[in-house]
This record gives C-alpha cells, structure tokens and sequence, in this order.
C-alpha cells in the first residue's frame, strides 16, 4: 500500500478511509514505517505506543459501523506533558522517567470519542522550558528540513513528527511560543488559542497564568478540525472560559480585514533581514488579496520578555514544587525526609528548569516581590491595553512568528537570554491571552537547504474564527 | 548583583541541592537576566495599582466528590515511589 503522506491531510485520508481505499490499519502502517525509517535520526518521539494497531483496528470498526467522525482513524502524536490514561507521560524529564497518568486529559478524552490513533508521545524541552527541545533530559529533536538545525521548542518533537510525515498532526502546548515558534522552524501551522479556549485538565502546568494546549498541522484546515474537537468549556479546569458567541467581532466571512502591523515594535534587535523581507512581502500579499494595511501602535510590547521572564520563572518554582520524589516520581534516598527532597530534585531536574525556580524562588522572595513580580503582572496589564486599543481599529494584527530561521543545535544552549530573545513576537500574545495562529510565509535558503520562516496572525479573545479564515486566505487554501 | 551565598539560600529555599559548579553556573546567567528585567522599573514608577492584568474573578463549584470512593486508588499507590498497606511511607519526621 503506497500513501502519499506527504501531501496527506486529515480531510484527504479521511475520505479515503470512508471510500475504503485503504484502512486505518493501513494508513497508520505507513506512518509506523516512516517512524521505523527515520526516527533514528530525528528523534520526534520519546515512545511510539506498542498497541498502535490496535488502535487502528478499532477505528476501522467504527468506520465500518458507519460512525466515524472527520477524525476517526487519524494518526496523530501526542506531546509528552500531556496525560493519557495507563500510559507513560514524563515532560521530557528524568523525574517522571516512569510515571504512567492515572487519568486522561480532556483533550483526550474528546479525541478518544472520535476514534483518533495515538502514535506516541514526542519529545520536549523538560516541562516545555526551552525553545529548542534541547533541554529535553532525553536528548534533542533534530528539525527535519535541516538535520543539523532545531525544530524549535517546546514541542519541538511534536512539530517534527508531523513535518517528517511521522504523524499526520499532533497536539502540543504553548506558554510563550511553544506551538508557533517550532511550527514556523518546519514550514506548518500552529496555533495558540485564547487562554481559557481549551481544556488544561491532564495538561502539566509550567506557567499556569500563560498555558494552552493547541493543534500542529500542515494546514489551517486540518487545524481547525483538530480545534473544534477539543474546545470548549471544562468544569474541570476552573480556568476554563464560558463561550460567549461575540457577534459583533466575528465577522469573519468578511473578504477584506484591517491588519495591524506595528512597525514600531519590528525594530527589536537581532531580527534576519530576511526574515523581515520576508515579512514584508507577505504585507504587499495580504494588500493585493484586497485587504487593508494600518500602521498601529503597541507600545509597551517591548517590556513582554521582561515580564515573561519574570512571570514564568515565578509560577514555574511553584508549580515544580510537587516534584518531590514524596507521592509520585523519581525518589532518591538520603538521610531523612528533607534530605529526600534535596536529592530527587537535584538528580531529577535539569539545567534549565533548576535555573528557572531559582530565579522564581528569588523574584517571589520577600523584599524583592513588589520590584518584580508585582511590577510585571501591572505592566502585564498596560501590554494587554495595547491590544485592546488596537482591536479597536483593526480586525488582525501581523508580526513574524520569530526573529530568526531554525538555529543550529547546540549554537544558543551557552547563552539562556540569547536564547530567550527568540520569543520576543509570540511571548506577547500569552501575556495577553489572545489567540495567534503561525502560518508557513517564505524561506531563507542556507546551504542549499530551505529554512522555513512563518508569519504570525494575531486576533482578538475568542475570534480563532477570524485567524482560520485570514489565514486561508493568505495561504490560498 | 548576587552572591554564591545568595544562590545557595535560595536552592535551600527551594528544596535543590546543586553542586558548586551548578551554583557558579547559575549565579553567572541569572545576573544578566536580573539586568534585563530590571527594565521594568523604567517604565512601572508611572503606575498605579489598579492596572493589574486580567480580570479576576471567583470559579466555584459545589464541595461533592463525584469518585466512586477508592476508584483512582490503586493507581495513585502504584505511583508511589514507596508504599505499605495502602499508605504512602515516608522517613520519620520527628
């Protein structure tokens, strides 16, 4: 059985499962092949689930039953911060190297109701603190166009299984970029949805105030199915939002959208020329689809990495607290009880997220609370003012999805706030819990090999509908 | 600027043993990222209080379990890195 899983989507291999041309068997066969072939090398995955095929039998069942959904069949990998029931989960960290969920997250229980194939579960900076995957206590993720380069972070395992054509989607979770910024690395889609828009019960927190469970795909369409499957309000998670249809910002159907650009703030340091020619074609694009360009203003955009950077490190030392090595986890024995703390903590986490609650542990620290982390949630609130002003004006705001194309692996490990730099466009929109989708816009040519450079659409609370629709629009699909 | 002694103090704080090299380690690329989000203080002086983020607002729900009682047990046991009859074991405290 030969599939062209390259220029496969979830609506392609769909009809063919309902036409009977081939079986989910068959197509998640292919797909194990892929894996087999090339996994070695890219590293996507930290386990690829032994009952695959099973799973595939069963959605055939349903299938024959007549009951399939759009998803019923399809194979998609699951990032490894996000709990599937009797299955191993670890965050890409050695404290939960051989911990099983005891329960499945909502978005998985929806897509269990659809009949989806779970292929596995893909590799991560540990608990998403990175933007490279390099931080994974597993070993990296190479980006598939450029084996020598990252695929971005943190889902950077999950981005890279669906642009080796070692999964046909996959669910990821973004705190500052986590979902866009790798998808722009490999040329797909990726979107961050509004805070509250999806269920984060059965996520792991890292940044709770910033977190989002979101969809990779090659296409807005197959986002958006994969979207609305697994929105929606969650009892569970009392972050949760009531879906409120908001008529009057919705307008989606509308052929020609203001789009905000902010000039001002395209002027951050260390941004590729060609990245930023990039960019400006896609204007003149978007201009000759019919649409009208207004220059905004977002002036306080330019704190959104100083307060990231004071946020995520403060609600990170709180939420890696529980890993103790008491209840559940990696445990190393020491002399007493609070000498057990000490040690599994200082054998079970890394670099990068011991950095992390240090620096929490610090910015929360009496004497030091007012100056930072209290400074941050108030400019926090000027940041999403700026947005909202300019909601006012405009239907869309653009900005790249990253400065730069897919840097080489080991070339920013040395130097954490180069390496925070790089989120400068999408840390931004999770300050304001606004929805953004990265779509594939161009390419910088290295060597001979096509780096991919994506263009961020950023919309107002809850209009995803008008990301969906701009974004085909843009990408002609 | 911060002190080896001020990065010891906070791993205590924060429950981590680290070696000496993780200490110098941390103390060298923590400072830079002090220094960049010392910028905040520039532009905050002008504020008041009552521009925080977000809208906060209560999220209740009624105080019933809805688990079947010891459903999820077995499970949150087997998890445990050391058990006995049921009870997650501990060292002594006292």
């Amino acid at each position: 059985m030969n599939i062209d899983l390259k220029n496969l989507t979830i609506t392609k291999a769909h009809d063919s499962l309902m036409k009977g041309d081939y079986t989910a068997v068959d197509l998640v066969q292919a797909y194990l092949n892929e894996i087999k072939k090339k996994d070695n090398e890219i590293h996507a995955y930290l386990e690829v689930y032994a009952d695959v095929l099973d799973q595939a039998k069963k959605a055939d069942e349903i299938i024959k039953s007549g009951k399939a959904g759009l998803l019923t069949g399809i194979p998609i990998s699951i990032k490894d911060n996000i709990l599937i029931k009797g299955r191993k989960v670890s965050a890409g960290s050695k404290i939960l190297e051989n911990y099983t969920a005891t329960y499945d997250a909502t978005v998985i229980e929806k897509l269990k109701k659809e009949g989806v194939v779970f292929l596995g579960r893909t590799n991560m900076d540990e608990f998403a603190m990175g933007g490279s995957t390099e931080n994974s206590a597993y070993g990296p993720t190479k980006n598939p166009i450029d084996t020598e380069r990252v695929p971005g972070g943190s889902s950077g395992g999950a981005v890279a299984s669906v642009a080796s054509n070692e999964a046909l989607a996959a669910l990821g979770s973004d705190t500052g970029g986590s979902i866009r910024q790798p998808a722009s690395f490999c040329g797909l889609v990726g979107l961050k949805t509004t805070y509250g828009m999806i269920s984060r019960y059965g996520l792991m927190a890292m940044g709770s105030s910033l977190d989002q469970i979101g969809p990779i795909a090659k296409t807005v369409e197959d986002t958006e199915i994969l979207f609305n499957v697994i929105k929606g309000n969650d009892s569970k998670d009392s972050t949760s939002l009531k879906i409120f249809p908001r008529k009057e910002k919705t307008d989606a159907k509308k052929i020609k959208m203001k789009i905000g650009v902010p000039y001002d703030f395209l002027k951050v340091d260390g941004i590729d020329k060609d990245v930023l020619s990039s960019f400006k074609e896609s204007i003149e694009k978007l201009q000759k689809l019919g649409h009208e360009i207004v220059k905004i203003e977002l002036p306080n955009l330019k704190y959104s990495l100083a307060v990231y950077y004071v946020i995520v490190p403060a609600e990170v030392s709180s939420n890696m607290a529980r890993y103790d090595g008491m209840r559940f986890g990696k445990k190393v024995s020491g002399e007493n009880g609070i000498e057990d703390y000490f040690l599994s903590r200082e054998k079970g986490l890394g670099k990068e997220v011991k950095r992390r609650i240090i620096l929490g542990t610090y910015v929360l620290s009496a004497g030091y609370y007012d100056a930072y982390y209290n400074k941050a949630n108030l400019v926090r609130g000027l940041i999403r003012d700026d947005y909202k002003k300019a909601f006012e004006k405009v239907d869309v705001i653009i900005t790249p999805t990253a400065p730069n194309v897919a840097f080489k692996i080991g070339e920013k490990v040395s130097d954490p706030l180069q390496m925070y730099l790089e989120d400068i466009f999408t840390v931004p929109i999770n300050l304001a819990g606004v929805p953004a989708i990265s779509v594939p816009s161009g390419f910088k040519t290295i060597n001979g090999k096509k780096m991919p450079i994506g263009l961020q659409f950023v919309a107002n609370h809850s209009c995803e509908n008008v990301l969906f629709e701009i974004s085909k629009n843009f990408l002609c699909e | 600027m911060l002190e080896i002694k001020d990065i010891e103090k906070l791993a205590t704080l924060a429950r981590i043993k680290l070696t000496d090299k993780e200490k110098t380690s941390i103390l060298n690329e923590i400072d830079p990222i002090l220094g960049y989000v010392a910028q905040l203080k520039e532009i905050s002086g002008k504020m008041s209080d009552s521009k925080k983020a977000g809208e906060h607002r209560n999220v209740t729900r009624l105080d019933e379990d809805k688990t079947k009682s010891g459903f999820h047990t077995k499970a949150l046991i087997d998890e445990m890195p050391d058990s006995e009859n049921n009870y997650l074991k501990v060292k002594k405290i006292l």
